[in-house]
């Protein structure tokens, strides 16, 4: 179907999606992680009210969240070359992942933190327990499962709009579909670009999946 | 002698406030716990009972008053003294509130990984309160894998792990079933006995508090109505609070009965004695037993009935005379209808 040099092509772009996916979902954890604890503890009747800080932080993840990524990875160019030295490629491409994904976990973070009882940071707090052990020993611990669940979301999301900064020049799959499949109407390449983005978001949302449900001991 | 109060709430209230209003959970409550006693909190609820056994670790703050622990002052406590003097006070749930991750005995070490024991004590503690909340076999289960009565034993031996002066039981057994609850409630009644700790129960239930308590607490509207020994408050209820979780079934009973009844109390002294029968084949006369309710309560028979006495005047009178000789409070009944 495709000679040698394509499919050496499709490889390394397979190869820079998942590298894109994984370094922004990484990065964009580092982030959205604390921010999403943030969000938890910081409300009125959590552990560390914090009312106006708790109201400030979810207007700026809302305003994140409602830019268009189109219009995001535009609009972060300057920023782009300042972190990366250049606006096209696959690492360009992380620091508009990581800027659009970060409000979005941190969001995840926050409805799965929020599924813990909380029944059990009462009695975490009747223990004697610092907001750092409730933290550390509770929270996440007992939210783990649903922040993997989360997690298996996130990244197949980000694998999602990384295929549209092949608009930008961005790499990876996404760019081939749209360099190739696209402009040059080669339908082949657009399609076979298409399997391997969905067989990715099976594979990693099955795996996410999977390990969530095997650390789950509320179940078996 | 007068021991020192474990617990003494002085002129303690609470007031929530919401957007719209304020609610007075609790109102000038006074109250001292003394070390040893199994100490009962009833109410209906929503009378703030949950809300002052809150207090006493200070989960929630009084909006006045004091809360003073073994002498001292919890308000008057930082925030790091106040999580050491919490560790000496175990508290359980209605709803257990175990670590849905971790197993039976990692739950029971989490209190002490959090006070910064020694991993492999932690470990060798958890096990021998296991076996004294009687699941050694089920160290490894998690809390999914376990009945509500495990789970409340989990929760019961995670509550002693740091060796608490103290168990605060948030309606601990309101979740069981009543074999569970009995089993539940010998255990926390075992623990006051060999331990040595206070234990301290809300609850709704009366069965709960004629079960096990030693003394205990009425609340209502927010208050404290009545509080005394479980057998003062039992045998003579003063308040209309006491007197209608004391007579709720009996009240019923007494708007029936005609004139010429009486209301016989057990406090506990004539537990043996057969007396109404002994009383019947004295006189020869016949009395209708309108309502009784009598039951065991720690060995001893509390309880009452309604007895519609003899036509005969002096034969009633002489039968009121044998039942107050055996150490019974007798009283004619009160129609209010």
């Amino acid at each position: 179907m495709f000679d040698a040099a394509t499919w050496i092509m499709l490889g390394e772009g397979l190869l820079d999606t998942i590298y894109m996916t994984l370094a922004s979902t990484a990065m964009a954890y580092l982030l959205g992680l604390p921010l999403g604890l943030l969000l938890v503890i910081t409300e009125k009747d959590s552990i560390l009210p914090l009312p106006v800080f708790n109201r400030v932080l979810g207007v700026i993840i809302n305003l994140l969240r409602s830019i268009p990524f189109l219009i995001l990875l535009v609009w972060v160019m300057p920023v782009t070359r300042a972190i990366v030295g250049t606006t096209i490629g696959s690492s360009a491409t992380v620091v508009p992942l990581v800027i659009a994904a970060a409000p979005f976990i941190a969001r995840m973070v926050e409805s799965s933190i929020k599924e813990v009882d909380p029944g059990v940071i009462e009695a975490a707090q009747s223990m004697g327990a610092t907001n750092a052990q409730i933290v550390w020993k509770v929270l996440l611990p007992e939210a783990k499962p649903s922040l993997i669940v989360g997690a298996a979301i996130s990244v197949t999301t980000i694998l999602g709009y990384s295929a549209m900064a092949g608009f930008v020049g961005g790499g990876g799959l996404g760019d081939i579909a749209i360099r190739f499949g696209y402009y040059r109407y080669e339908d082949e390449i657009m399609l076979i670009t298409v399997i391997i983005l969905v067989l990715l978001v099976q594979v990693m949302q099955e795996v996410g999946m999977r390990i969530a449900s095997s650390s789950d001991r509320r179940k078996n | 002698m007068q021991a020192q109060p474990i617990i003494s709430i002085q002129n303690l209230s609470k007031t929530f406030h919401t957007k719209t209003s304020e609610v007075h959970a609790l109102r000038n409550i006074n109250l001292d716990i003394l070390p040893g006693q199994i100490f009962g909190i009833i109410g209906m609820s929503g009378a703030g009972k949950s809300t002052l056994v809150r207090c006493m670790n200070f989960l929630e703050k009084p909006t006045v008053g004091t809360v003073l622990f073994d002498g001292v002052d919890l308000g008057a406590m930082n925030a790091q003294a106040l999580n050491e003097a919490r560790r000496s006070m175990g508290m359980i749930f209605q709803q257990f509130n175990l670590l849905m991750q971790r197993t039976a005995l990692q739950n029971i070490c989490f209190p002490m990984e959090i006070a910064g024991v020694k991993k492999e004590d932690a470990i060798a503690r958890a096990k021998e309160l296991l076996e004294i909340v009687d699941l050694a076999d089920r160290a490894d289960a998690y809390p999914s894998q376990l009945s509500g009565g495990q789970k409340q034993r989990v929760a019961i031996a995670r509550a002693l792990a740091t060796n608490p002066k103290v168990l605060l039981c948030d309606e601990a057994t309101s979740a069981l079933d009543p074999k569970t609850t009995r089993s539940i409630l010998t255990l926390l009644r075992d623990i006051n006995r060999r331990l040595g700790i206070t234990v301290i129960i809300i609850t709704h239930e009366m069965s709960v508090i004629e079960e096990i308590c030693t003394h205990v607490a009425i609340i209502a509207d927010s208050q404290i109505a009545e509080s005394g020994t479980v057998q003062e408050i039992f045998t003579r209820p003063k308040t209309a609070a006491a007197q209608k979780l004391v007579f709720h079934r009996a009240g019923e009973v007494q708007r029936n009965v005609g004139s010429n009844a009486l209301r016989i109390v057990f406090d506990g002294t004539a537990s043996s004695e057969p007396v109404i029968a002994g009383m019947v084949l004295e006189f020869k006369a016949p009395v209708n037993i309108m309502f009784a309710d009598t039951r065991d309560i720690d060995g001893k028979a509390f309880g009452q009935m309604v007895l519609q006495m003899p036509e005969d005047p002096t034969v009633a009178e002489k039968m009121k005379y044998y039942l107050t000789t055996r150490g019974l409070t007798v009283e004619e009944v009160q129609f209010n209808v």
